[in-house]
């Protein structure tokens, strides 16, 4: 593949996904067959270019490219290292799925009128989602995190009833959250004159004393942590995925939450980075206990959950604990390996869940687990997938939650934390028991119901991600991935 | 003290806006009067943006030296400060989120309203409790 | 790679049960090819080991000092020649009592079955610590379902009961792997062990956390998970007591005493002496527990209870003798406590008695059972001419033997609490058989031999029974004395 044509990829994803967007409005009104169609190109086209730019990044090194040609630090740069172009992978990997899957989803959901508009939003989100996981600009940032935040909570609220004022919660703590950032920006550039990140970075380096960045940091953090339902300002979360169609929760439980989570840590180590913080210990020393206090409530509040999409929706909450906990010591790098490599481990094991969860609301319409007897009879598929969902959710060799928990025990020694490691364990411990409930009334209890085997184009990308929970969990345990773990470890160090 | 709190004037009024915002996000509980308060917040942030362009009240004690961003030969030659434009183009793209982001909120509330024939978040809160949701 | 292979053959085999589901008579085929092959495949391994060859095998590198692999050794081929040979003849049981029970959701006992006894071969051959936890993970996750099998409101308050005990235990095992990794860069087993002195307050909150994570050898406090899962099938109760579960447990123990810490560590860290004395405690408290038991198979239970710490308590004796016997003890035990409960599966499923008051007169239609019954009864209570008695044996030479090392009147302790678990074992025992032979039969009609069916069962139980007395007799038909002699002369050389 030719170097320069690679180059142009990660803005060609953000624009053509845009493009897409605006077609499928002016499309729908002529076909609304043709609207899913589009979507389904343009993100298997987003996903192949994606993966090339990765294949370029890790063989070629770093992408940077000038938005209309302006030299930063005055243009827009795009820059995509390893760590974008992993997240960028995972996100398009996963919006390909959920788009595969939300068909029959929808068909059956969502009254046809509403489609074209529905799959506008949907693309707009996916493409926002993208220009907050390439750009290499603070503002453009602000900028793609509105175009995806704002899709979303439209599409949240597309079910109607109960999921509008979920739907304008969302909104109104979302809107505040990216105005801290903005503030947070704002302070930035009244210290450093720039809004590039590599250059605020350089500039940064002698100004860690200063007040000014420090709160900066602060409303950057509770701003993006809004954002990406960092425990405790998560309470719009549990919400909007209960009660946004099956087809838009799988989207923004994998997608949104990654990308925000990503930008979190992108601002955090990439502008702010490591020595920043070991100056400003006070802030983020608060991260571990928030991260080990979020472990054990959410798990608490999961376990007194009846709704499976609510139950599942605190086991996100947990898994983003579990994010930041590993960020929080910097200094080990296997927390930190822990960490970025649950984006992807959560998101596969999640997104499965949501998938499966999606498909049996499909076929019953059943949300409430005490009726979920004998379902796996009925459909023993769909059941399998969510049973490995949930086990490598819970953690058990070999799936990809036991990796990430392997990797974060580890780091904990390396730190020397033991608080840390009985706090993941318990983290597990936990995690069985509310997801217990579910597997109990899964394969232990009968009851007759007429439910039968969800669709195959939802089938096949929830069984394909329970597959994946499997097969990248021994990949992971293989040891060969080490030397990329490395690299994106080093990326943000 | 009071001297300096004037200087920076437009930063208070900017930061009073902005708790105002806060406030009736947090306190209120009328869906729309929050819708409101969202929207001073934004309002003070924007005015913070803007009164970080002006050079002037920034780099040296007086207010109100530099002049707009325009060239003209005069202000060349008398060695002006302009005003930075770069946070005005920025405030003018958070100005259209704003907007969209208020036009939204006003969609859903008009389908609340629609709903439930109320903007109340209690009454809201108690009717769906009522419907068993 | 063959050590891998005989891993590998369960996981096949639980396969082909998933595709067949829906042909019995194919998917009970796969099983019991499946046991065969497996136990043809250790017995190999165990010649080829015995013959002098070292048989290891990497899969892959998890991290740097951390590889999942597979390394055969004396110690492991006693476990798992144990848990193969045991796996025939379970499974041949399980076919007469599933059907003639009329359980439900048969595939899935057959799956997790094999994928238990993979688990049971994967401790029994694993190199390190970190592949043993997977391993021992994966166990208790399959035998959840097995425990829950009933479906019922209890078996799953049970099954409950059971994951909370073990999924804990297996994070303390997880931690205390990982801190063992932390300090020494490198979890494999060596005989020799391979911790060093160093802090002492840490080392020994470590063997603490190793005993927590070894919870599967039911010892006291933490026992009563076992009696509990007493709710599942006859036949996953065999499993759970002397094929794989708690095997694993005693399995870990010996591991962690003689191939992680090493004995010098242990005795400098006067380790034994607590170990001796949880041993101890949970022999004779078990055995009085047991007495007032009249559930039959949570008697059962609480006998195994008492034999697991009889083992551990030969391992904490830190002298060679003692560590044969208690590494044998594990097969014998298997042996003969796989008698028993095959014994009253059998009789559950004849008669359906389930408590010890009801069976009097059980062995006049049974005599066969009974008989059986009995054999393994004398074997609890180590007397000859049961395997039993050797175990016994081997573990109080190995208190004499350590008798300089070990201080006299322990010793003196150590024989007092064989002899009186033997009584006790005796006094709980012995009364089943006596009223099962002499007391009259009333209401108990049904005939042994009823079908095909029950054939199946007590043939099976007929060999657990007559092997009991074989390994009395020639213990070298499964080459324990060799395996046991290789392993202690490993550990105990200078």
């Amino acid at each position: 593949m030719n170097d320069i044509a690679v180059h142009q990829f990660p803005v060609l994803i953000v624009t053509t996904g845009v493009f897409s967007a605006l077609t499928i409005l002016v499309v729908g009104l002529f076909n609304r067959k043709l609207c899913y169609y589009i979507v389904l190109f343009t993100t298997t086209f987003h996903f192949v270019l994606s993966i090339l730019t990765l294949n370029h990044v890790l063989t070629k090194g770093r992408i940077q490219y000038w938005l209309g040609g302006w030299r930063p630090p005055w243009g827009i740069e795009y820059v995509v290292d390893e760590l974008n172009a992993y997240v960028l992978v995972v996100i398009l990997f996963l919006s390909f799925l959920g788009i595969v899957y939300s068909k029959r989803s929808v068909e059956k959901e969502i009254d046809e009128r509403k489609h074209p508009t529905f799959y506008t939003l949907m693309q707009l989100l996916i493409a926002g989602c993208c220009g907050v996981v390439v750009t290499g600009d603070v503002f453009n940032l602000f900028v793609l995190a509105e175009v995806a935040s704002l899709s979303t909570y439209a599409l949240v609220a597309v079910a109607g009833g109960r999921a509008l004022r979920a739907s304008y919660n969302y909104l109104i703590l979302g809107s505040l959250g990216i105005c801290f950032y903005l503030l947070g920006i704002g302070f930035l550039y009244a210290v450093t004159g720039t809004l590039n990140m590599i250059d605020m970075k350089i500039l940064l380096q002698n100004l860690y004393y200063n007040k000014m960045v420090q709160v900066a940091f602060v409303l950057v953090l509770v701003g993006l942590g809004i954002k990406a339902a960092v425990f405790p300002l998560h309470t719009w979360q549990p919400d909007a995925y209960t009660y946004a169609p099956s087809a838009v929760t799988l989207i923004m439980s994998t997608v949104v939450a990654k990308a925000f989570i990503y930008a979190l840590i992108r601002l955090v180590f990439s502008v702010f980075t490591i020595d920043f913080l070991k100056i400003y210990v006070d802030a983020w020393s608060l991260i571990p206990v928030i991260s080990a206090v979020a472990i054990v409530v959410a798990s608490i509040l999961a376990y007194r959950q009846n709704d499976i999409k609510r139950m599942l929706a605190y086991s996100s909450v947990v898994n983003i604990a579990y994010i930041t906990l590993g960020i929080s010591y910097f200094t080990s790098h296997w927390s930190l390996s822990g960490a970025l490599v649950n984006i992807l481990n959560h998101a596969i094991a999640k997104g499965c869940a949501f998938a499966a969860v999606g498909a049996i609301i499909y076929k019953t319409g059943i949300k409430d687990i005490r009726n979920y007897a004998g379902l796996a009879k009925k459909m023993p598929y769909t059941s399998a997938a969510l049973l490995i969902a949930m086990l490598s959710l819970i953690g058990l060799p070999p799936s990809v939650g036991f990796v990430t928990k392997f990797y974060l025990a580890i780091g904990s020694l390396e730190v020397q934390n033991y608080l840390m490691l009985a706090i993941i364990l318990l983290g597990t411990l936990l995690t069985l028991a509310y997801f217990l409930k579910v597997i109990e009334e899964l394969y232990f209890k009968h009851s007759e119901n007429n439910a039968e085997e969800a669709p195959l184009s939802m089938l096949a990308p929830t069984m394909f991600l329970a597959i994946l929970c499997l097969a990248f969990g021994v990949y992971w345990l293989t040891g060969i991935p080490l030397d990329f773990v490395e690299k994106l470890v080093t990326v943000i160090r | 003290m009071i001297e300096e709190f004037l200087e920076h004037y437009n930063y208070w009024t900017s930061v009073l806006i902005i708790f105002i915002g806060l406030y009736t996000i947090f306190a209120k509980n009328n869906l729309l009067k929050k819708l409101l308060g969202l929207s001073l917040v934004q309002t003070g942030i924007f005015l913070f943006f803007i009164s970080l362009g002006d050079i002037g009240s920034l780099q040296t004690l007086g207010i109100g030296e530099a002049t707009p961003p325009i060239i003209w030969e005069e202000a060349e030659k008398r060695g002006y400060l302009y005003v930075n434009p770069l946070p005005h183009v920025l405030i003018l793209t958070g100005i259209v989120v704003a907007a969209a982001t208020t036009c939204v909120a006003l969609a859903l509330l008009i389908r609340i309203y629609k709903e439930y024939k109320t903007l109340e978040e209690d009454e809201i809160i108690e009717m769906e409790v009522e419907r068993g949701e | 790679m063959i050590a891998f292979y005989a891993v590998l053959v369960p996981a096949i085999a639980s396969l082909f049960i998933l595709i067949f589901h829906r042909h019995p008579n194919i998917r009970e085929s796969c099983t019991i090819i499946a046991t065969f092959v497996t136990f043809i495949l250790v017995f190999l391994i165990a010649q080829e080991f015995l013959d002098g060859k070292s048989i290891e095998c990497t899969i892959f590198e998890i991290l740097p000092g951390i590889e999942f692999a597979f390394k055969v050794d004396a110690f492991g081929l006693i476990f798992a020649l144990t848990s193969s040979s045991l796996w025939i003849l379970v499974s041949l049981y399980s076919i007469g009592y599933m059907r003639a029970l009329k359980e439900h959701a048969q595939t899935r006992y057959y799956f997790c079955f094999a994928i238990s006894i993979m688990s049971a071969l994967g401790i029994a051959f694993s190199e390190n610590l970190i592949t043993l936890f997977i391993f021992y993970e994966t166990l208790t996750i399959v035998t959840y379902p097995l425990v829950s099998h009933e479906e019922s409101e209890e078996a799953l308050v049970a099954g409950r009961k059971y994951l909370l005990y073990l999924m804990t235990s297996g994070s303390f095992l997880l931690a205390a792997s990982l801190i063992t990794y932390a300090i020494t860069g490198t979890t494999d087993f060596k005989p020799g062990g391979i911790l060093n002195p160093m802090d002492e307050v840490l080392l020994k909150i470590l063997f603490f956390f190793y005993i927590l994570g070894f919870m599967k050898a039911a010892y006291m406090p933490f026992h009563s998970w076992l009696p509990t899962a007493m709710i599942a099938p006859t036949p996953v109760s065999a499993l759970l007591h002397a094929v794989a579960v708690v095997k694993a447990g005693v399995f870990g123990i010996i591991r962690v005493v003689c191939y992680i810490y090493g004995i010098d560590l242990i005795k400098y860290l006067n380790l034994d002496l607590i170990l001796a004395v949880l041993a101890s405690f949970t022999v004779i408290v078990a055995n009085l527990l047991a007495i007032g038991e009249d559930n039959f198979k949570r008697r059962l239970a609480y006998s195994t209870i008492n034999q697991l710490s009889f083992i551990i308590l030969g391992a904490s004796l830190l002298s060679p003798l003692a560590l044969m016997g208690a590494m044998m003890h594990i097969t014998f035990h298997g042996y003969m406590k796989i008698t028993l409960f095959l014994c009253a599966g059998a009789i559950a499923v004849v008669t359906g008695k389930k408590l010890v008051s009801e069976l009097s007169g059980v062995g006049k239609v049974m005599p066969i059972t009974m008989i059986a019954f009995t054999i393994g009864a004398i074997g609890m209570a180590g007397l000859p001419p049961t395997a039993g008695f050797l175990g016994k044996l081997y573990i109080c030479l190995g208190a004499v033997q350590s008798a300089e090392t070990f201080a006299q009147p322990l010793l003196l302790s150590v024989i007092l609490v064989v002899i009186i678990a033997s009584i006790l074992d005796i006094i709980y025992l012995l009364p089943i058989v006596i009223s099962a032979f002499f007391e009259g039969s009333e209401g108990v009609k049904r005939e042994e031999f009823r079908d095909v069916l029950c054939l199946f069962m007590v043939v099976s139980l007929s060999i657990t029974a007559i092997f009991s007395i074989l390994l009395f007799i020639y213990p070298s038909v499964l080459l324990l004395p060799e395996l046991a002699e290789v392993a202690a002369n490993e550990v105990f050389k200078k």
